[in-house]
């Protein structure tokens, strides 16, 4: 089974130790893991801020990258969605592109969704590795959440990891606040909206929150350290299930 | 109504600011909310119910001159007059006339966001007609200097109780109370007289029925029942899109609209009420009016935003909306707040007046996901923007920036160099901790909250050096 890895634009910038996770949970459960180095951003920005020609000329150039896979598989609910929900929207206009999108469109998974659905794995290196022991609380990001049916699958998938325990926070279906470019444009809003999901956070008592999308996961670590906390740490899925990379 | 959304991120910095708003906004969040989440449970089909009303208001906004034309033959069959308001000003000016015609010198009023949108009751005392607005969260707005509404169903939503206790004992002249049923009497007593001595009652309409030239309304307090029941003169107001074909589709989406908006299996009082007082029967108006506003409506027919059009006004989506329970409905500085509003406020009041709205949202989609008649709203807003861009309303660095981006992350070479500059810069920014506390080319960011500091190297760095030391 060959998979493309689409590591996303922000885990390549800011957090390349989510990307090797999700290659060492896809290769552990034995798939061949290709990475396309062309790769750059799936064009989800500039099609939430309006710029239809930017976001069309992302999408035709990730679905070139992508399509000779069997699979495509992103660690994020939200990357993820926008290939294969609004791909084939935004390239409705043009009827050979539309076909190629929804080709794509459904082979193209979460990376939790996949492991759990396609993989069907039975266990998790992380496991073994026993990095992350205690509790965690578990954030469900938005569009994983709503489009993509993103609930059980990481959650079943913490429950292989033996020195883990889930406590459930309160609100943990509420937006966190990031909505990528309204964190920039409405700030004080954004942080205060972060502000309710640390409090939910906090208030479960978890040593660690756990998220499967990295915007979400720096909006929600940098208002904690903001608030003055410490000790709470914030991680990838990815990162807990893998274990050491 | 005057449009302050321009001012939208100034006016959310002060409901940010108002420490009493905060706190009665975290109250209203929690019983509209949980209360709507119980009320769904106990539907027995909550998803197939919704695609049927959706289905009936799509059945009507596809063809709305035609239903309209039902409705207007019905309700003249029944002794009603309709008439037609292309905007808040021919509505004035139409609501006036009718009030002149009757000698009115009072007009008691039951809930209407559309008076609200034409600013009627500025017109009405500038005609030296008074206004009562007799819906207890309305009356509250009224006597304090005429405050605007907050939300489409609780309007007065972000007052605390002591501040209407402070209020009522200010303009009622009576000992200050903080009992809620005291309050509520002193209302009652205070309307009563209103209720008696006004010449025309003007209600909205939640639904106009196609099949008996009805308009139903949907109310809690049973002033609606004074004031369409009582004077003998009752004018509608109710935008175009609200007419539905049949009393059977009314059940249907009456099986969702107090649901949605409330929590209620059903609202306290519920009326259907149908054509002028016949000679054998005991209340009722003796003259009823429909007016009938378009306001911006027509044109969204057909159009990118037809959707829309579906509305019932339940207010479930600003409920559900974590900007709305942050900032309350003031922020948005029209009608209409939430998403709801953000996507009608552009549509009706324009584009370039609200340049901020349809950016004002996480696109998170828990409006989507509640709203009783499947509107997809963060697609509507994000057509907003679109609409936005192609008008060149965007400020134009971040139009450049915008497109300067969308090229760069077309030539992989060049992304991949910016990428790792990028993450150099920000670690260089973090100065060694984990953490950067001024973001200065996003400098919003760090406003509330700190950026955490990149690992440094990029992923597609590291990657290449793995495999580099794999292949030697």
């Amino acid at each position: 089974m060959r998979v493309g890895l689409f590591v996303t634009c922000l885990v390549d910038l800011m957090r390349p130790r989510i990307g090797f996770a999700a290659l060492k949970l896809l290769e552990t459960a034995g798939c061949e893991v290709i990475v396309p180095e062309t790769q750059t951003c799936c064009g989800q920005p500039a099609w939430n801020s309006g710029d239809a020609p930017g976001a069309v000329a992302l999408a035709k150039k990730t679905i070139a990258e992508f399509e000779g896979f069997d699979y495509v598989v992103a660690p994020s609910g939200s990357c993820g969605d926008h290939i294969r929900t609004e791909y084939p929207t935004l390239l409705g206009e043009e009827p050979e592109w539309r076909d190629r999108a929804t080709a794509l469109a459904s082979r193209t998974y979460e990376l939790t969704d996949f492991l759990v659905n396609v993989l069907k794995v039975d266990s998790v290196p992380g496991d073994a590795d026993g990095l992350i022991q205690g509790s965690v609380t578990y954030h469900d990001s938005c569009t994983g959440l709503r489009s993509m049916g993103i609930k059980e699958q990481p959650r079943a998938l913490l429950a292989k990891l033996r020195g883990i325990q889930l406590k459930e926070m309160d609100g943990c279906e509420e937006c966190c606040g990031f909505g990528g470019t309204f964190s920039v444009k409405f700030g004080e809003v954004s942080a205060a909206i972060a502000e309710r999901k640390c409090n939910n956070v906090l208030a479960s008592g978890a040593r660690a929150v756990v998220g499967g999308d990295l915007g979400c996961l720096l909006n929600i670590e940098g208002k904690l350290r903001r608030m003055g906390n410490e000790t709470t740490q914030v991680l990838h899925v990815a990162e807990v299930l893998a274990g050491r990379v | 109504m005057e449009i302050k959304s321009m001012q939208f991120k100034a006016r959310a910095a002060g409901s940010l600011a108002n420490v009493a708003l905060q706190g009665n906004l975290k109250n209203a969040k929690g019983k509209f909310v949980t209360k709507r989440a119980e009320a769904i449970r106990d539907l027995d089909d909550f998803e197939g119910t919704r695609d049927a009303a959706a289905a009936i208001r799509n059945k009507v906004i596809d063809n709305l001159d035609l239903w309209l034309e039902r409705f207007e033959q019905k309700a003249r069959d029944t002794g009603a007059t309709v008439l037609w308001a292309k905007d808040g000003a021919e509505v004035c000016r139409l609501v006036i006339d009718i009030a002149k015609k009757h000698g009115v010198k009072k007009v008691t009023k039951s809930k209407s966001m559309l008076s609200e949108e034409a600013g009627l009751n500025h017109a009405l005392e500038a005609a030296g007609i008074q206004p009562v607005e007799t819906d207890l969260g309305e009356y509250i707005l009224q006597v304090d200097n005429n405050e605007p509404p907050s939300h489409i169903i609780a309007p007065a939503v972000h007052k605390s109780l002591d501040d209407v206790a402070d209020l009522f004992h200010k303009v009622h002249g009576t000992p200050r109370k903080t009992d809620i049923p005291a309050l509520t009497r002193e209302a009652r007593e205070v309307l009563r007289g209103h209720f008696l001595s006004a010449e025309m009652g003007l209600s909205g309409g939640n639904f106009l029925v196609a099949e008996t030239g009805s308009v139903a309304l949907v109310t809690n307090e049973g002033n609606g029942r004074m004031v369409t029941t009582l004077p003998k003169v009752h004018v509608v107001i109710t935008g175009i899109e609200k007419v539905i074909p049949t009393l059977e589709d009314l059940s249907t989406l009456m099986r969702l609209l107090p649901r949605s908006a409330t929590g209620q299996s059903i609202s306290n009082y519920f009326s259907i009420l149908t054509g002028v007082k016949k000679p054998e029967e005991h209340d009722g108006p003796e003259h009823l009016y429909f007016v009938l506003v378009d306001s911006g409506r027509a044109d969204v027919v057909g159009g990118d935003f037809h959707a829309m059009l579906r509305c019932i006004r339940c207010g479930a989506c600003m409920n559900h909306c974590p900007v709305y329970q942050t900032i309350g409905g003031h922020a948005y500085g029209w009608v209409y707040p939430g998403p709801m509003g953000s996507v009608l406020t552009p549509l009706y009041a324009g584009i370039e007046n609200s340049i901020d709205l349809p950016h004002a949202a996480t696109l998170c989609n828990q409006c989507g996901i509640v709203c009783p008649v499947k509107i997809p709203l963060p697609d509507l807003l994000r057509k907003l923007r679109e609409k936005q861009t192609e008008r060149g309303l965007r400020p134009l660095t971040e139009r450049i920036g915008l497109r300067m981006w969308a090229w760069v992350a077309q030539q992989p070479k060049l992304y991949a160099l910016g990428a790792s500059f990028g993450a150099r810069y920000l670690k260089w920014l973090a100065g060694g901790a984990d953490r950067i506390r001024v973001l200065p080319t996003a400098p919003e960011w760090t406003l509330g909250r700190d950026f955490p500091a990149p690992q440094g190297k990029t992923f597609r760095e590291l990657y290449a050096a793995r495999r580099k030391s794999a292949a030697t």
